[in-house]
């Protein structure tokens, strides 16, 4: 057997080979991934060691490797630990999530939640609690339920008539979102204040009071999809050229498509039964990340994107005003929709020039 | 009229083929009960006027476009029939639009066109290194090889996507309007490549044209479309007539012998002498 090497280093492209095996890498992408990974690692102990009870690094590592006092091991193990691995999987789902979108509409604004995905899923657990009166397992299964079914309505609206154009996805997703809105504040007007209130956490996402049980349900989704997800990586690369030159190469492009929506609708609907919806993740991670990798979007840089979002986010909700318990939501709504606004004023000013 | 209509041959031999097609967008009919052989190892061009359905044959041709009723044979089988990497490994396709995603190098445009060749975990091979080398070499785009394709011009760009559609190495190669959007030199830089390409051995290839004289002087094998119908096809030379032109584009012209290749040359008639006829 031969060792590892590399076989040939392009500028943009690096080979990988391994006997009969070869992969292809992107130097920059993986470079600056391996970078977000750090600076992730970074801020979940950052996380793990502030509170209301805080803890030095030290103590963090000794806990985390079975080291640790009890009430340490309870903070660690029960509080922060699974809120921080929701952050990171909630994030992780989102960012990967974003991508898949914006790479089948062809557009930056092509995520999730201007497509109403993310709205319907919303919806989806608000009808569930407010109407149904399920509990929180119960919205989660709204959740996914109005994701999936938002996804169809739009997806078979977007597609009359011929093959679906990116845009008109984004159009009718736009449509849907308005009127899931509306259905929503009809509900939460209808229903009494107790009710609303705890219906309302499914209209701003948080990561208050998450537990292990939220971890595995977004954790198991991330780890039947990795698989699926990388394989459809290079395809997902093809199909942006054009139907008709993906197809002349190979692709199989409807099914291709329907694939990586389902995958990415999976995904979406997964991270809002998991913690809300979360703004603004999806459309930025992916565009972040692109400019940091230069080349066009891609799956996996762009969870670890979202991950480092929704981490940082999730951080300065807790900390800059510690007495009260601000959803992620609003920072990393700060922190996407002032990238959103740099992106329009940057694309305006692009397509005058 | 009758002398040019050439009722097209089945000849079992060659490896592309359509039977009887009917072809359809959406409820509009294209084509009906259209047949066609594309002889190999032939440069064959495609002409006719804007929406005769030439470019929806050469889609269907490929693939891309399955027929409502008929067929399109592929060495002797369905096309719908294998699978689809397969074809792509016998037959590429130059669609008029691509988009060249953002940030890539021509080296790795190209490379793009070895996907057919290669599987989840075996992405590059030696033969993949190979056939990139040879495809930018034959394109003259080697020394483009790290540029950014946004950076290009538009002669060089289409370069690339020909070298993109040679890197597949397929026996059977398929352009649609390759030409769109050049100058003339390109135009003719183009066509060179593809007269080339026929020459040096066992590819077929097929373009659809809009330019009607090019296509006569580089066509080995012409078909002349009209309404979704073959209305002649066979040597340039023999089936290019006043008649023909005057059938297919509704204009009268007259025909003279190229300068420098012997093949017909389109002339239309001038503004005076149409209006004269119209006043006779």
């Amino acid at each position: 057997m031969t060792a590892p090497r590399v076989v040939q280093s392009g500028p943009a492209i690096a080979r990988l080979a391994y006997g009969d095996w070869s992969v292809l890498w992107r130097p920059r992408a993986v470079i600056a991934s391996g970078l977000v990974v750090l600076a992730m690692l970074a801020f979940a102990l950052v996380q793990l060691c502030s509170g209301d009870y805080p803890m030095t690094p030290g103590e963090v590592l000794a806990t985390l490797s079975g080291r640790g006092a009890a009430t340490q091991e309870f903070v660690i193990y029960n509080l922060r630990l699974p809120r921080l691995l929701t952050a990171a999987f909630v994030g992780l789902a989102l960012g990967a999530s974003g991508a898949i979108f914006q790479s089948v509409t062809r557009n930056p604004l092509g995520s999730p939640e201007i497509m109403g995905f993310t709205m319907g899923a919303s919806a989806g657990a608000v009808a569930t609690v407010l109407v149904l009166g399920g509990q929180e397992l119960a919205g989660m299964g709204g959740a996914l339920v109005g994701g999936f079914v938002t996804a169809a309505v739009v997806y078979r609206l977007a597609c009359r008539g011929g093959g679906v154009q990116g845009f008109r996805l984004i159009l009718v997703g736009v449509a849907a979102t308005a009127l899931l809105d509306s259905l929503v504040s009809y509900l939460l007007l209808r229903a009494r204040l107790q009710d609303a209130e705890g219906a309302y956490t499914w209209l701003v996402g948080s990561l208050n009071g998450a537990d292990w049980q939220q971890v595995q349900i977004i954790g198991l989704t991330i780890a039947v999809l990795i698989v699926p997800v990388l394989a459809i990586g290079n395809q997902m690369r093809l199909l942006e050229m054009g139907d008709d030159l993906a197809q002349g190469l190979g692709i199989r492009v409807k099914v291709t498509r329907r694939r990586l929506l389902v995958i990415g609708t999976v995904l979406c609907a997964a991270a809002v039964a998991t913690a809300g919806p979360i703004a603004f993740v999806a459309l930025a991670a992916p565009q972040i990340m692109r400019r940091l990798t230069g080349g066009s979007v891609s799956i996996v840089p762009a969870a670890l994107m979202g991950a480092l979002i929704l981490i940082v986010g999730d951080l300065a909700a807790q900390r800059i005003w510690p007495d009260t318990q601000m959803p992620v939501g609003i920072p990393t709504l700060c922190i996407g929709g002032t990238y959103l606004a740099w992106l329009l004023y940057q694309q305006s000013r692009a397509s005058r020039l | 009229m009758t002398d040019v209509q050439t009722v097209p041959e089945t000849q079992p031999g060659n490896r592309l083929r359509a039977h009887d097609l009917s072809l359809k967008y959406g409820e509009r009919v294209v084509a009906e009960n259209l047949s066609i052989d594309i002889p190999d190892n032939s440069l064959t061009m495609i002409v006719g006027p804007n929406a005769c359905g030439k470019s929806t044959l050469l889609r269907s041709l490929a693939r891309l476009l399955p027929p409502d009723r008929g067929s399109v044979v592929l060495d002797g089988q369905d096309i719908s029939r294998y699978p689809s990497k397969e074809v792509a490994r016998r037959l590429g396709l130059l669609p008029q639009t691509s988009i060249a995603p953002d940030g890539i190098t021509v080296a790795d445009l190209v490379a793009r066109g070895r996907f057919p060749h290669q599987k989840f975990l075996r992405q590059w091979s030696t033969d993949d290194d190979v056939a990139v080398k040879a495809a930018l070499d034959r394109t003259n785009t080697t020394e483009l090889a790290s540029r950014f394709v946004d950076e290009l011009s538009g002669g060089q760009r289409q370069r690339v996507w020909l070298a993109m559609a040679l890197a597949q190495e397929t026996p059977l190669l398929l352009l649609d309007e390759p030409t769109t959007y050049l100058d003339i030199a390109h135009q003719v830089e183009v066509l060179d490549l593809c007269a080339e390409l026929q020459e040096s051995g066992d590819r077929t290839v097929v373009v659809v044209l809009h330019e009607l004289n090019l296509a006569a002087r580089y066509a080995t094998h012409l078909i002349a479309m009209r309404a979704g119908q073959v209305v002649a096809q066979g040597n340039p030379k023999e089936i290019v007539t006043p008649e023909l032109i005057e059938n297919v584009y509704q204009l009268r012209c007259s025909i003279i012998d190229d300068p420098e290749t012997g093949t017909p040359l389109v002339v239309p008639a001038a503004r005076r002498s149409v209006d004269r006829v119209r006043q006779s």
